[in-house]
């Protein structure tokens, strides 16, 4: 295998706490090492930064719901298509990009790792192909659990090891990473037309609140010891006051401490903030909440979040919040794809344009930067677009000069229609603060890796951590001319490398190398009960058999990578 | 303006994609230069010239540019693709995309145009001589923003789904329509001096549609609004107002719901 | 001893039933036994044992004669002729799996032909249609267990997906449905009186080609808006009496074919009715499902959608994807005669396309992948047989309601004969050898 020493470059690495100095770093097969032997392939980074690999922790990139996106959206590829060239297959996809696009474009960004979001289980297979399919990227997916039968049956007589024992044999038969919850109970209701909109609304028939689905996956979560702890989307999304909500659900976390042996310290992962920050009553007095949330947010350590930054371009909203999705085509009439699926969830489909004439678009851009600008600790608050909700992730080099260049945000300000309101509206006018590349590091790698439970492997630069490496164009000594400079220079590595191999060159692809699909496989003590229930649900009330529902093959994950966990003795 | 006339010599065996014959392709070259743009054959890219004589040159800008094209083009698609401004005449019948993406400029066809013809024109003229195909200022699949601006004039009939999708501008067909007309329209206005079939306006949302001659069967939900004189395109008469469609979706402007108008002449 | 094989997938139809169980001899080598399946599947899984079968390659020669040819050199005549094509078509796909068609796109991008499966014949008009309005849709369970109005619009599963009333839309006892049958509403809309429509609760015959006009006309009944005293047939009080038992449903399905997909209107009936479903969503939950024919041309779709961006008809020429039906898709490209090479996989078009598309295949280079003798074998130049897909090879293959299932392998194939995938990656490294030479 090969060896490489990138020199002389900048380097960014919260893991061992290096803020920029000029140092080297050294590649042996597929690890970071200390010292790199003679024959050494020299990387110069002169002038470069230097971090690891950056580490999406949610976007919408493979699966059924996606692809439904693609299906329906012909327009999303018009006259946008990327023709076969040099080692890449042909692309296309302005909001929801095709699998190979998907794999180049987060790679030539110095992404090396990324988490589908939300994978229905019975259609893990799907979701596993197009993992498959991409490129380059270390990839999991996070199975939903909020609005599952067992679990909600389970969670109503608080059988916590019971849910820990389906949450176990789910993430195997699926090959799951964690556990996802969107919308708890408010999906199932949606499977008869209705919701619920706050944490105390009943699941009708089921009889269960979604304060006590959180609560028991956050207990059956910390019971398991996985790598990642329970990721919510909570209820009432994107409704102005919704914030209250948040508050309610986040208030579910208290008093619950990490039990792992991967190094997380949080117990609940919220995401996409933004969508789930905003005050007052209606859109006409829309206002951020932003403050509010990130104050509770910062006072309670055991809580991690993403933001979710509106990045004011057509795309493709697309979530297990059935009913949000239909609430939204009524508001924009836009076509509307649903899916529900038989004991387990639901998705939506509809096509979205933040317009930066439109005011409530304007706000929603700027509580998305609130939140990371007001956040104290970057190891918690990590950088997302919930692709492709608030916009696409090849936008997150816009996001980051935002975040870099207080100019940039007031140039984008100044351009608003009603900036007005979005002054008043918000805070956005009073932050000034400019996040540093050290922070930048923090919320693009370090700290997203520790949430997801592998800080052990990536988001970093310590000999023996996996050899996954940025470089970027980025002269931290030179001071920005334009703040486009910085959007330019993130868009594109000079160099990346993933696992040892180098992937990208000078914004171009030159290997693919050999992804691997994460996993959690988690053992538990047997649990008769649970296995008769599933038997029992697959005979009577699933459409496919039992013995056809395990998403088993090499031709669904070639190259599986299981963090092993054991429970059995809890 | 300038006139660049290109003479087909040189038939394909299967079809030609000539997107690069429009006054904002050609404009500032030279009629050699002109010659050099790619056309394409299925999965082969050749040059213009392989294919036409080219002869004269182009004015320095795409409104000071006049394309003739003459000979067999009727296997020849995309001709005035994305054209924003000169003329391109086409002396006989042409194939798909004919001024597809239009934003501005004169397109006059003297034969027939196949389907597709003027997709999300934006503005400009087309003129048909003689008849149009499927699609004749329709949206692309999917986008919910078709024809916005701009003239048709279809001198021969017309096919299905014309202005599906439509926001603004006008067509003009002097012949007949195929079913399907201004499908999910949004506004716009289409007049039909011929017959129409059936599926006159489904789903319309706003716009206005004529029709002079007969329609076979029409749709249920447009319903009766009584009778009104008008001037249309220079024609006066009695024209049966129908509102619609009752089934979709509808605006309030000033407190009024604002409907689609579907008006047959009496 | 023989051995029963269970939890086996039917590959014949979109309603991918995974009960049945097959009865194969020890060796492995011999099926005798299928249970469970519908007449189709079993005569599916049976016929793959006829004794005069082709199993192996075999070229056109001039005297309309067939030469048998090794599969090695079935694969020098498909790259060459795919090397060779300005414009070739890749068709079919529908019954392959998805692993055999993730390999034929790598070669339709390698040779830059235009590729497309049966949905242009089929549902391809339901896709135009979703990529309009959208689809409010589910997975067949959730019709089993919430079900309690079900509606066929122009198809007839009584003889078409024979098992799917009983597995999925009017027999089941589910969670919320355990009155079965008892628990549902029937209404079929159909010109004819098929044996589907003989079981209906209500059956309205409607005009043929008229499905647009009363579709619409339930979408005004639904806000009680004016009417003509009869649409498509249908007197207005039919109308509004369907409108309401429709939204007094709890939980409402409306599945559809070929009835509505491909006569006058296709995509606009396909249209409206996707707007009558999104419609009743305001009054309670109502769903709609197209009736997929082929057992994996959904999966064909899926694959097309993840890898190129479009679920059929897709146009490869220019080294990127294009999309545009009625330019791109089969027929009109065969009938246009825009077409240099034919090669058809997983789907017989010689007998599913009009005649002067078929004459087309006839003209030009022909590869055929099909473990049959079809029209489209018979037309072709070379007949390629493989095995069979999901009896003698397993594979990936997606439901009509989009759920994944891997097919199974019950029985060997007959000795020396290749499965899809193997064929076509033979073709697609030839392919590249010839392309990098190039």
């Amino acid at each position: 295998m090969s060896e490489y020493i990138i020199k002389n470059g900048h380097v960014y690495d919260p893991v061992q706490g290096i803020k920029g100095d000029k140092a080297d770093v050294a590649i042996k097969d597929g690890k970071i090492v200390d010292k790199a032997g003679s024959s050494a392939k020299v990387i110069d980074a002169k002038g470069k930064t230097v971090m690891a690999g950056a580490v999406e922790i949610h976007a919408h990139i493979a699966g059924p719901k996606v692809n439904l996106g693609r299906i329906y959206r012909p327009e999303d590829k018009l006259f946008s298509c990327t023709p076969t060239h040099g080692m890449e297959r042909m692309g296309g996809g302005a909001s929801i990009p095709t699998t190979f696009k998907t794999g180049y474009e987060y790679a030539k960004m110095g992404y090396t790792t990324a988490m589908e979001a939300a994978m229905p289980p019975m259609f893990s297979r799907h979701v596993h192909e197009e993992i498959r399919d991409t490129p380059i990227i270390d990839e999991g997916a996070f199975p939903v659990f909020g609005n599952n039968w067992f679990v909600m049956e389970y969670l109503k007589n608080h059988e916590i090891e019971n849910t820990a024992a389906y949450i176990a044999w789910l993430l195997r038969v699926t090959k799951g990473y964690a556990v996802k919850v969107v919308n708890p109970g408010g999906t199932e209701a949606w499977a008869w037309g209705l919701n619920c909109l706050t944490v105390n609304d009943p699941v009708p028939y089921f009889d269960i609140t979604p304060a006590e689905i959180v609560k028991g996956l956050i207990e059956a979560n910390e019971y398991l010891g996985l790598p990642h702890s329970m990721h919510i989307h909570p209820n009432n999304l994107g409704n102005p006051g919704c914030y209250e909500t948040t508050l309610d659900t986040m208030r579910l976390a208290e008093g619950f401490k990490a039990k792992n042996k991967f190094g997380r310290e949080q117990v609940l992962h919220l995401t996409h903030t933004q969508f789930h920050s905003y005050k007052g009553t209606n859109w006409g007095d829309f206002e951020s909440g932003a403050k509010e949330i990130t104050d509770y947010v910062n006072k309670n350590k055991n809580i991690t979040i993403d933001t979710g930054n509106v990045t004011l371009d057509e795309t493709t909203t697309m979530t297990a919040d059935g009913p949000f999705e239909h609430h939204l085509t009524g508001l924009n009439h836009l076509k509307w794809a649903n899916c529900d699926v038989e004991l387990e969830t639901a998705a939506g489909v509809v096509p979205y344009i933040y317009s930066p004439n439109i005011s409530v678009c304007a706000i929603q851009w700027a509580i998305g930067l609130e939140i990371p600008l007001m956040m104290k600790d970057p190891m918690r608050c990590y950088i997302t677009t919930d692709h492709p909700n608030a916009g696409p992730f090849t936008r997150y080099p816009r996001v980051i000069k935002w975040l870099m260049s207080s100019k940039a945000r007031e140039e984008q300000i100044n351009a608003f229609k009603h900036k007005d309101k979005v002054l008043s509206q918000t805070s956005i006018g009073s932050l000034d603060k400019e996040i540093s590349l050290y922070e930048l590091a923090q919320m693009t790698r370090a700290g997203p890796a520790k949430s997801l439970g592998l800080a052990s492997m990536c988001g970093g630069l310590k000999p023996g951590m996996d050899a996954d490496v940025a470089v970027y164009d980025f002269n931290p000594e030179k001071p920005v001319a334009n703040p486009d400079d910085i959007e330019k220079a993130f868009s594109r590595c000079a160099a990346v490398f993933k696992s040892g191999v180098q992937v990208v060159q000078n914004g171009e692809i030159v290997s693919t190398g050999h992804k691997r699909t994460l996993w959690v496989n988690a053992k538990v003590r047997d649990n008769p009960q649970v296995v008769r229930d599933i038997n029992e649900k697959f005979l009577k009330y699933y459409s496919i058999t039992q013995a056809n529902y395990e998403a088993l093959g090499h031709h669904f994950v070639p190259n599986p990578y299981a963090l092993e966990v054991d429970a059995t003795n809890v | 303006m300038e006139t660049v006339t290109i003479t087909m010599k040189n038939p394909p065996a299967l079809y030609l994609e000539a997107d690069n014959v429009s006054p904002d392709a050609f404009a500032g070259k030279t009629a050699a230069q002109i010659a050099e743009l790619h056309v394409h054959e299925g999965n082969t890219t050749s040059s213009l010239g392989k294919y036409f004589d080219v002869n004269g040159s182009a004015g320095a800008t795409a409104a000071d540019t006049k394309i003739i094209v003459k000979g067999d083009v009727k296997k020849v698609k995309y001709l005035g693709f994305k054209m924003s401004a000169g003329e391109l005449i086409v002396e006989g019948s042409t194939d798909l995309y004919a001024g597809a993406w239009m934003t501005g400029g004169k397109i006059l066809v003297k034969g027939n145009a196949e389907a597709f013809a003027a997709t999300a024109m934006k503005g400009g003229e087309l003129t048909i001589e003689g008849n149009a195909g499927n699609y004749l200022g329709a949206a692309y699949r999917g986008d919910w923003r078709g024809m916005s601006g701009g003239k048709i004039l279809v001198k021969g009939n017309a096919g299905s789904d014309i202005g599906m999708y439509m926001t603004g501008g006008q067509i003009v067909v002097n012949g007949d329509v195929d079913v399907h007309v201004m499908i999910h329209a949004e506004g716009g206005k289409t007049i039909i001096k011929g017959n129409a079939k059936s599926k006159v306006g489904g789903q319309m949302v706003e716009g206005d549609i004529y029709v002079f001659g007969t329609i076979d069967t029409m749709m249920p939900g447009f319903k009766p609004n009584g009778e009104i004189e008008l001037e249309v395109d220079g024609t006066k008469g009695k024209f049966a107002h129908f509102i619609g469609d009752m089934g979709e979706r509808h605006k309030k402007k000033k407190g009024q719901v604002v409907y689609a108008n579907l008006y047959k002449k009496i | 001893m023989p051995k029963t094989i269970t939890d086996v997938i039917c590959p014949f139809c979109g309603t991918l039933c995974d009960d049945i169980e097959v009865v194969v001899s020890d060796d492995g080598k011999k099926l005798t036994e299928v249970y469970n399946a519908c007449v189709i599947g079993t005569e599916k899984f049976l016929h793959s044992q006829s004794s005069d079968r082709v199993t192996r390659p075999r070229l056109h020669q001039e005297d309309g004669s067939w030469k048998e040819i090794s599969y090695d050199e079935a694969v020098e005549y498909t790259a060459q002729m795919l090397a060779k094509a300005k414009k070739p078509l890749m068709y079919g796909w529908s019954s392959t799996n998805c692993e055999a068609q993730s390999v034929g796109n790598e070669i339709a991008e390698i040779s830059r032909a235009c590729c497309d499966n049966t949905a242009a014949v089929c549902h391809g008009t339901t896709l135009i249609a979703v990529q309009d309005i959208g689809l409010p849709t589910c997975t067949l369970g959730e019709v089993k267990n919430r079900a309690d109005r079900v509606i066929f619009w122009g198809c007839n599963p009584s003889h078409a997906h024979p098992r799917h009333m009983s597995r999925y839309s009017i027999f089941p006892r589910g969670f919320f449905t355990g009155k079965g049958q008892m628990s549902r509403k029937l209404v079929v809309v159909d010109p004819r009186v098929t044996d589907t429509a003989k079981m209906a609760d209500v059956h309205l015959q409607v005009e043929q080609g008229k499905d647009y006009e009363l579709l619409n006309a339930l979408r005004v009944a639904f806000k009680g808006e004016w009417l003509p005293d009869v649409v498509a047939g249908i007197p207005k009080e039919k109308i509004r009496e369907a409108a309401d038992m429709m939204k007094s449903g709890r939980f409402g399905i409306i599945f559809f074919g070929m009835g509505v997909t491909q006569s006058l209107s296709k995509n606009h009936n396909i249209d409206e009715a996707i707007a009558v479903t999104k419609d009743l969503n305001e009054y309670t939950k109502f769903s709609i499902m197209p009736m997929r024919g082929h057992y994996n041309v959904t999966g064909s779709g899926e694959v097309f959608a993840w890898q190129f961006g479009f679920p059929f008809s897709v146009d490869l020429t220019r080294g990127f994807a294009r999309y545009n039906p009625g330019d791109t898709s089969s027929i009109d490209l065969l009938t246009r005669g825009e077409i240099d090479a034919m090669f058809t996989i997983g789907s017989d078009p010689g007998a599913h396309f009009p005649i002067s598309a078929v004459k087309q295949i006839a003209k030009v280079p022909s590869v055929c992948i099909d473990p049959h003798l079809t029209p489209t074998s018979g037309v072709s130049k070379l007949h390629v047989p493989v095995a069979f897909n999901g009896v003698e090879t397993g594979g990936n293959c997606y439901r009509m309601d989009n759920v994944p299932i891997d097919c199974r392998k019950v029985v060997e194939p007959p000795e020396g004969m290749l499965t899809d995938e193997q064929f076509l990656i033979k073709v697609r490294d030839r392919l590249k050898q010839l392309k990098g030479a190039a």
